[in-house]
């Protein structure tokens, strides 16, 4: 069974070619502005490498970095309504309440409040008005308005409210784009309803990019199912996606992280990705990736998304190495002018890089241009990069324990063989494809957040219903039965609250269905 | 009395969920709350407790409830100034200056909305110099203060009085009304005199929230250690740095209780510790032997980032540096301990200070 695996970053669309659990090929193309140019490009290397009958591949996983970057830039949004019922209630902070100006601008700034909600345990803080939302929608639709952003306070708990409004616009506005917020996020409302928000805005790039990704699989003569990386490493299908594109938000370090784990077979270690112009390191704990443990703002927007843990240090293979008698490595960096600007290929910049090849650790461009180098002045500058990246992951790690380090990306000659707290550093082959490999290698998974009465004696009870309820979900999102498992249990009483209630969490996850009788 | 902008609430907010020990409500929620009020009326009159007059009129605001509810049902806004102004009307007197009654991420930032609504200035104090789950918790309460008359507010435009015996009855009855109104409510309690204000409630705690949160901030900013730099702000002592290996949580009478597990790192390798809450963190128990209780404070901190961590977001991994520091000294008495001490909270021991 083959399965073709695609990182689209900013720089490279890399693509490899998994069969089980062996590597057959691994290309990088130069990633094109319209993101299927470059997966073009990078299939059409993999065949060439490999040979494989497109018939032969049985899914297409797909990570990308587009739809944040999207954000980030600013560009290729679409105008938003966003539309919470709370009222008489959260009125104090209406929707997009602290967005970045810029952002809330771009995105038209339509933030409107409706009667409605839930109370914490299930009871309406008012009743819909359905007139008061029609007309909202009419304002909003006249405002210029594309997509819409649904939220209502304890939507987790009933979201009876965002469900008939995605039915009045159904009828109202036919074809408009809808997300609604107990879909996407989990309790905390502004959180939840940032994330929503995000989602509209990326709608109609979705459906433009979610469309190219399909055709150009199809193109290429593949007929698999084709997925897209999620945050937690998990994935979706590329309807889902298209309705969904907020969910692919942290699939980079994520993938990185769980293809540098299935490529040196450690799954609790800590992996240490070095690119062009950073260093990422995040912990792999039972092959999936720690998420953080506060919210994360992304783009300056505060969301509760799950996102990886990763901490960052501006050391990568273009960093600029400046010429003291400390030598500093970073944080600038020539980034992708890597192959123009450093000294072993012609440039006039000295770099991370050309250190690595001056002391012999790397065999890249042209070495005799660096032998000029002082040795004890490129040890002095190496010795230094090590040292940051071994406090960098010392800030990691859990335990005083010595934990493997796994070395990926292009940088990582730059990580030397020892390091302090590590009790192995492992650069496995291919780890310059760690993403696209950790795309290949993604498993599904199903989620519960809900508050639940917890009565004395029925906890044990309680915990098993939200358990099945998680592994329903798994299988309902492609997995295969057998493989579904329960990766995390949360429970959070609610403070003064009669019946006991129960904030509960599971995560379950499970191994993609590929059809055939396993299922 | 300085003025205080939406500049000065980040930190603000900050250093209060630090003094919040664990409780006190989110200080996102808090912050933006305050930032709102200010950026539509303009900024808030910070005075200090020696600037007003002794017979000078001074009403307490505060929310009452559970934050995981305050997280998802926003307030509306009008709920603090219904409950400050039904308070007014009961006792047939204004306010001149607001008051927060505890510190925490929430309720020390919640006075600056009613302050900028209707145009009060803030008194630079609080009422316990940290966080406590209950309302007769407050140092006033040991100086014979009566919580009521009281008043409770929702968004809905409801508002109840009460007129109890004691301030436990205060808080009994307010718990209850707390929930009918969906677990969060606007709350005005406590009417005090400026002179009574010098007396009974802790001097300065906005300021040094402003200040804690600063040195969090600045000392990540400067790559210094930020836990010590809170640390010294509070004139306290890390007492255990670890990672969170177990979170246990029941509720029981109506509150979050449970205990947080740490394992040692770095000095405290192949250590235990152990930090019992009832919404607020009360007793630390390192290898089994009691190190600090309560009334003193113990503050969960991310030892990455020193941003306070409360006990909503407890959860297994997260790296944390747990540090004590000395409570007001009122609270060392044998009534405050009566009021909040170990005792009162249910363990056998007796309170050990840091």
């Amino acid at each position: 069974m083959l399965r073709l695996g695609i990182d689209v970053g900013g720089t490279n669309t890399d693509a490899v070619l998994i069969d089980g659990q062996r590597v057959l090929a691994a290309t990088k193309a130069p990633t094109t502005s319209d993101v299927t140019g470059g997966i073009v490009t990078a299939i059409g290397q993999l065949r060439e490498a490999a040979g494989f009958d497109p018939a032969d591949v049985a899914a297409v996983m797909i990570g990308t970095t587009h739809f944040i970057n999207a954000l980030v830039e600013g560009t290729r949004l679409a105008p938003t309504a966003a539309i919470r019922f709370g009222l008489p209630a959260t009125s104090a902070l209406p929707p997009l309440v602290d967005w970045p100006v810029e952002l809330e601008r771009t995105i038209g700034g339509h933030s409107y409040l409706c009667h409605g909600g839930h109370e914490y345990d299930g009871s309406r803080i008012a009743d819909f008005d359905e007139r008061e939302f029609r007309d909202v929608l009419d304002k909003a639709a006249q405002g210029g308005a594309r997509s819409f952003a649904i939220s209502s306070v304890f939507s987790p708990v009933n979201a009876e409210f965002e469900l008939r409004a995605a039915e009045i616009i159904a009828e109202q506005l036919p074809g408009a784009p809808v997300s609604l917020s107990h879909e996407i996020g989990r309790m905390g409302l502004l959180g939840r309803e940032n994330a929503t928000i995000i989602n509209a805005a990326l709608r109609e790039l979705a459906e433009h990019v979610t469309t190219g990704l399909t055709e150009t699989v199809l193109g290429a003569g593949i007929q698999a199912p084709v997925f897209l990386s999620q945050n937690d490493g998990t994935l979706m299908d590329v309807d889902h996606a298209r309705r969904y594109p907020v969910a692919t938000f942290a699939s980079g370090p994520t993938n990185s992280m769980r293809g540098a784990a299935f490529l040196s077979e450690q799954s609790s270690c800590a992996v240490v990705d070095i690119g062009g112009t950073t260093t990422d390191v995040g912990i792999l704990q039972n092959g999936f990736p720690r998420e953080a443990s506060t919210d994360v703002a992304v783009a300056g927007i505060q969301t509760n998304f799950r996102m990886p843990d990763v901490l960052s240090v501006g050391i990568g293979g273009g960093s600029h190495v400046g010429s003291g008698p400390t030598p500093e490595v970073g944080p600038q960096s020539v980034g992708y002018r890597l192959t123009e600007q450093a000294l072993v290929f012609g440039g006039d910049q000295l770099t991370a890089t050309d250190l690595a090849v001056a002391a012999g650790r790397a065999d890249i461009g042209d070495a005799a241009r660096v032998a000029h180098l002082d040795p004890a002045f490129v040890r002095a500058a190496l010795d230094g990069v090590a040292v940051r990246i071994a406090e960098v992951v010392d800030r990691m790690r859990l335990s005083a324990e010595p934990i493997p380090v796994v070395a990926v990306g292009g940088g990582s000659i730059l990580v030397p063989d020892v390091i302090d707290g590590a009790s192995v550093v492992v650069r496995p082959e291919h780890h310059a494809v760690a993403n696209a490999i950790g795309a290949a290698i993604a498993e599904v998974g199903g989620e519960v957040d809900r508050v639940f009465s917890v009565e004395p004696g029925r906890r044990d009870a309680v915990l098993d219903e939200a358990r099945q309820e998680a592994v329903d979900r798994t299988v309902a999102a492609g997995a295969r039965p057998g493989s579904v498992r329960v990766v995390d249990i949360e429970e959070v009483p609610l403070a003064y609250l009669p019946g006991n209630a129960t904030r509960i969490r599971v995560k379950a996850v499970g191994e993609l269905s590929l059809g055939g009788n396993d299922a | 009395m300085r003025e205080i902008t939406p500049l000065d609430l980040p930190d603000m907010a900050r250093g209060a969920a630090v003094l919040g020990t664990g409780g006190g409500g989110d200080p996102y929620v808090g912050r933006l709350l305050a930032q709102q009020a200010l950026l539509r009326h303009g900024p808030v009159q910070l005075v200090d407790p020696a600037e007003i007059d002794d017979d000078a009129v001074v009403i307490p605001t505060a929310f009452m409830g559970a934050p995981t509810v305050m997280l998802e049902k926003l307030p509306s806004g009008v709920e603090l100034t219904a409950a400050l102004q039904a308070l007014e009307q009961l006792i047939g007197k204004r306010a001149a200056y607001t008051v927060s009654i505890e510190a925490g991420g929430l309720n020390s930032l919640i006075p600056f909305v009613a302050a900028a609504e209707l145009g009060l200035p803030l008194i630079d104090a609080d009422g316990m110099g940290r966080a406590f789950p209950e309302l007769q918790m407050l140092l006033p309460t040991l100086g014979g203060v009566a919580a009521t008359p009281m008043a409770i507010a929702d968004e809905r435009g409801n508002a109840v009085s009460l007129e109890t015996v004691s301030n436990g009855w205060a808080e009994r009855f307010a718990r209850g009304v707390t929930i009918e109104m969906g677990c969060s409510a606007a709350v005005s309690l406590y009417v005090l005199t400026g002179r009574q204000v010098k007396e009974h409630m802790v001097h300065g705690t906005m300021t040094l929230c402003q200040r804690l949160g600063a040195a969090i901030r600045e000392a990540g900013a400067e790559h210094r250690d930020p836990v010590a730099a809170a640390t010294e702000v509070m004139g306290g002592r890390v007492i255990f740095r670890g990672k969170i290996v177990d979170v246990q949580r029941g509720t029981q009478g109506g509150f979050a209780r449970g205990e947080a597990v740490l394992e040692g790192l770095a000095d405290d390798l192949g250590s235990r510790m152990e930090v019992a809450f009832q919404n607020e963190n009360l007793v630390a128990t390192r290898d089994g032997e009691v190190v600090v209780s309560v009334p003193d404070l113990i503050c969960l901190l991310d030892t990455d980032t020193g941003e306070p961590v409360t006990t909503e977001t407890l959860r297994y991994g997260l790296r944390v540096s747990v540090v004590a520091a000395p409570c007001d000294p009122r609270w060392r008495s044998t009534e405050g301990l009566a009021l909040a001490g170990p005792a009162y909270f249910g363990y056998d021991h007796e309170y050990v200070p840091v």
